[in-house]
């Protein structure tokens, strides 16, 4: 019964998005203020009955009610509680209700969070985004419907896939998932803007606080999915140029160009058509990584079962998205006026330079993950492209990107005096050398590369201490932006020098054990101690224990695990991490060697500053939460102020 | 000289074009020398496969062809028709098993055993890798077609 109730109420809330995908829209061109005001209502009861559909979903897994196929599927009875739940989205059917979930929760949140907008542009912002609804709306009822029956049913569930088994995958699909369909309601604000011929200085800092939130659900989304992998994959890696990552870095990659161009069109009124092409390019990103992930086209932990149709789908809705709005974008264009002009050396020009070397990025990644798509997709053969292409031409492209962003934040709009800039970051730039050159000694070998990255993070985060030090000696209320940009710059530099630490200096030793048997990663020696058998509630494991001594001194003991579940009787490595400030520890464990006396293939590594990059991430995450929240974007009347205030700024150039 | 309006235009335009085009030669470049292809253990006993190049080959683990020794382990790569035998250093992936797909990475040495660098199998244990079904499916092919005309 449960689980009908969640189909009814799911196509219930597809209806609704239809009537909120049309309705509204229509009011604004009849200028019929009812059919606008539908709006609101319309976009909080879909949420409503999406939320109710999911926890019926949600229920169905709890009480093991494995008549749903998609329950039976990805859930055992003896899988613990939590990760029953997290199973909810641990398949194709659930993962794209979550995806409604989300979706239909940022339109509720739009509805909520608008007072100080416009009715017909909440009308047009909440229109668009019933129509994405709809989109998927009819993909998860025709093609991915969770709440298919089984027949018969069976006495017990498939079980959840074993890697998916932990903390990570609890959080990181929804993080993700808020930023992926977060980057679609900066697309609805663009359409919105566009359809109203009004793409001014008002609609970009509506669409700021929205954008700049879906970015940090993303950027946290990515970095929870980097640290599942370092830790559930056994392998070490922390970034795999995979597919499906890269899914999820290209939106990021526009999103981060688009929070920066908005920024130009809110405070100079110029760079609107490209800011539009940018929020138009990160959704469309974003549906390409669904495609990609939800595809079967790619084969990885995402995705498992393949099904055609499925792929098709949501290739025709891509190609809808985007064709529709580009050829919106073309029809009004024209009508969007340039902005104000600017010199060679500006805060716009360097914002110019930021946008085109992140979408000189995005390009790179897209071609090496589509590419051998569609060279198999036509038959031309079969090839892959290897982590060095990105490694070779992601560096060369982050490089000036890193460097200019800290004249960028200085530098003063229209016009920015060099001598100014020059003279106000000698010190930054001075300390920035000598630590570059003198921090690497520190660790081991002195490199080029390792010098370079060090440079790179000091000067980012010493740039962003200074301005904010500079700032504070001036009087004046701080706002949140000022402090969320910076925070987030901090944390950029402080993922620069983590990447830095563990490309430089990590270390690996692939070993056969014996008990007793002791490697040595200087200053660190690991011994291997104990073999034990241990039962986990849905598995068994063997458990290795090996002491770490450091100087002859016991300081930690590490056991990593191998273990083999029972509904799959399949292997899972789980390592076991010894993290601190400096690095990590990190040993798993691999299988048996016959011999006299029994051994083991074990995998032990130091990566020192690994948890540098989660605490920028962190930071960055921080930042963009912050720089929402500032108090600017929740003021009333926001429309007529920054009306005049724009049009004195374009009478003023 | 005197930077008018539009000749800073011009000079910003003419600079992001030039930054664009140096962009692109440099990414297509490191794309080109990037590649990976692929071969069936056929093609790499036709000759088909590069010498002193990286490239993936993919099939079935023979059954009873892993040997260990230390971290070192040497597999044969068999798409049914050809086998190649296949030395690596270090962990295999979890779901490594013999009679299972597999996929390797590496170089071709003059002993025709490929030195693999990497040594992928998927996350699922029913998964078949779709590089090692696409050589059992064209060894499956040749076969077909040597029985038709003999």
């Amino acid at each position: 019964m449960i689980p009908e109730l969640g189909q009814f109420s799911l196509v219930l809330a597809a209806v609704l998005s239809l009537l909120l995908g049309i309705l509204p829209l229509w009011g604004t061109v009849r200028h019929n203020t009812t059919l606008q005001s539908l709006a609101r209502p319309l976009a909080l009861l879909q949420f409503v009955l999406v939320a109710l559909s999911f926890a019926c979903l949600a229920y169905a897994f709890l009480n093991n009610d494995f008549s749903v196929k998609y329950v039976a599927d990805h859930s055992n009875s003896l899988l613990p509680k939590p990760y029953q739940f997290a199973a909810v989205w641990g398949g194709h059917e659930g993962s794209l209700l979550l995806w409604m979930l989300m979706l239909t929760g940022w339109a509720a949140a739009v509805a909520l969070f608008s007072q100080s907008l416009p009715l017909a542009m909440v009308a047009r912002v909440l229109g668009v985004l019933g129509l994405v609804t709809v989109g998927f709306m009819l993909f998860i009822l025709f093609t991915s419907n969770p709440f298919d029956r089984l027949f018969p049913i069976p006495a017990d569930g498939r079980d959840l896939n074993p890697l998916l088994q932990d903390p990570g995958l609890v959080i990181h699909p929804p993080m993700l998932y808020m930023g992926y369909v977060g980057m679609s309601v900066a697309f609805a604000f663009a359409i919105a803007a566009l359809l109203s011929g009004r793409l001014d200085a008002a609609w970009a800092r509506w669409s700021r606080p929205w954008t700049v939130i879906a970015w940090a659900f993303l950027t946290l989304g990515i970095g929870l999915g980097s640290w599942w992998a370092y830790y559930e994959l056994g392998w070490g890696g922390w970034w795999f140029w995979d597919p499906v990552e890269n899914a999820s870095l290209m939106p990021w990659l526009v999103g981060t160009a688009l929070i920066h161009s908005l920024m130009v069109t809110e405070k100079r009124g110029s760079f609107k058509a490209w800011t539009v092409l940018l929020a138009i390019a990160a959704f469309s990103l974003s549906l390409l990584g669904t495609f990609l992930v939800r595809s079967g086209v790619l084969t990885s932990v995402h995705a498992f079962a393949t099904d055609p149709t499925r792929g098709v789908f949501i290739l025709i809705f891509l190609a809808i998205v985007v064709g529709a709005s580009l050829t919106l974008f073309a029809w009004r264009a024209p009508q969007v006026t340039l902005g104000g002009s600017m010199g060679l050396i500006s805060r716009e020009s360097f914002m110019l330079l930021n946008s085109v070397l992140l979408v000189v990025a995005t390009g790179a990644v897209l071609l090496g993950t589509l590419y051998p798509l569609i060279i198999d997709a036509l038959n031309l053969g079969k090839l892959s492209v290897g982590p060095p292409y990105f490694n070779l031409v992601f560096a060369p492209l982050m490089v000036p990107l890193l460097f200019i962003l800290v004249p960028g934040t200085i530098a003063r709009w229209r016009e920015a005096n060099i001598t100014e800039m020059l003279t106000e970051l000698r010190w930054v730039a001075a300390a920035s050398v000598v630590l570059a050159i003198g921090l690497p000694f520190m660790w081991g070998p002195w490199s080029i590369g390792s010098a370079l990255g060090i440079f790179l993070g000091m000067w980012v985060a010493l740039g962003s201490l200074h301005n904010m030090v500079e700032r504070l000696r001036k009087p004046g209320r701080i706002g949140g932006s000022f402090w969320g940009q910076h925070l987030a710059h901090f944390g950029l530099a402080v993922v620069v020098l983590g990447i830095t630490g563990v490309k430089s200096y990590e270390v690996e030793r692939d070993v056969r054990m014996s008990l007793g048997d002791t490697v040595t990663i200087s200053p660190y020696t690991f011994r291997l101690v104990d073999m034990v058998d241990v039962n986990g509630p849905n598995y068994k494991a063997t458990q290795a224990h090996v002491e770490v001594l450091k100087n002859d001194k016991l300081i930690h003991v590490l056991y990593p695990e191998k273990r083999r579940y029972f509904s799959s009787a399949m292997p899972m490595t789980e390592a076991a991490i010894r993290s601190s400030f400096l690095g990590d520890l990190y040993v798993s464990l691999g299988d048996p060697i016959a011999g006299d006396k029994p051994s083991w293939s074990m995998r032990v590594y130091h990566k020192p500053f690994v948890p540098w990059l989660w605490a920028g991430v962190l930071l960055m995450v921080a930042g963009g939460v912050v720089a929402a929240m500032d108090r600017r974007y929740r003021r009333r009347n926001l429309d007529a102020q920054l009306k005049t205030a724009g049009e004195a700024m374009s009478n003023a150039v | 000289m005197n930077w008018t309006p539009r000749r800073k235009r011009f000079a910003l335009i003419l600079g992001g074009l030039l930054v664009l085009a140096a962009a692109a030669a440099f990414v297509l470049n490191a794309f080109q020398s990037n590649l990976v292809f692929f071969f069936t253990p056929s093609q790499v006993l036709k000759g088909e496969a590069p010498v002193n190049k990286t490239f993936r080959i993919g099939g079935m683990v023979k059954t009873g062809s892993l040997q260990r020794d230390g971290t070192e382990v040497s597999f044969v790569v068999t798409d049914t028709a050809q086998d190649i035998t296949v030395r690596y250093t270090g962990l295999l992936p979890d779901l490594f098993k013999e009679g299972k797909g597999v996929v390797a990475q590496g170089k071709i040495n003059e002993q025709g055993v490929m030195v693999a660098a990497e040594v992928l199998a998927k996350h699922d244990e029913n998964y078949m890798p779709p590089e090692a079904q696409h050589a059992l499916d064209q060894a499956a092919k040749a076969r077909a077609a040597q029985s038709v005309n003999p």
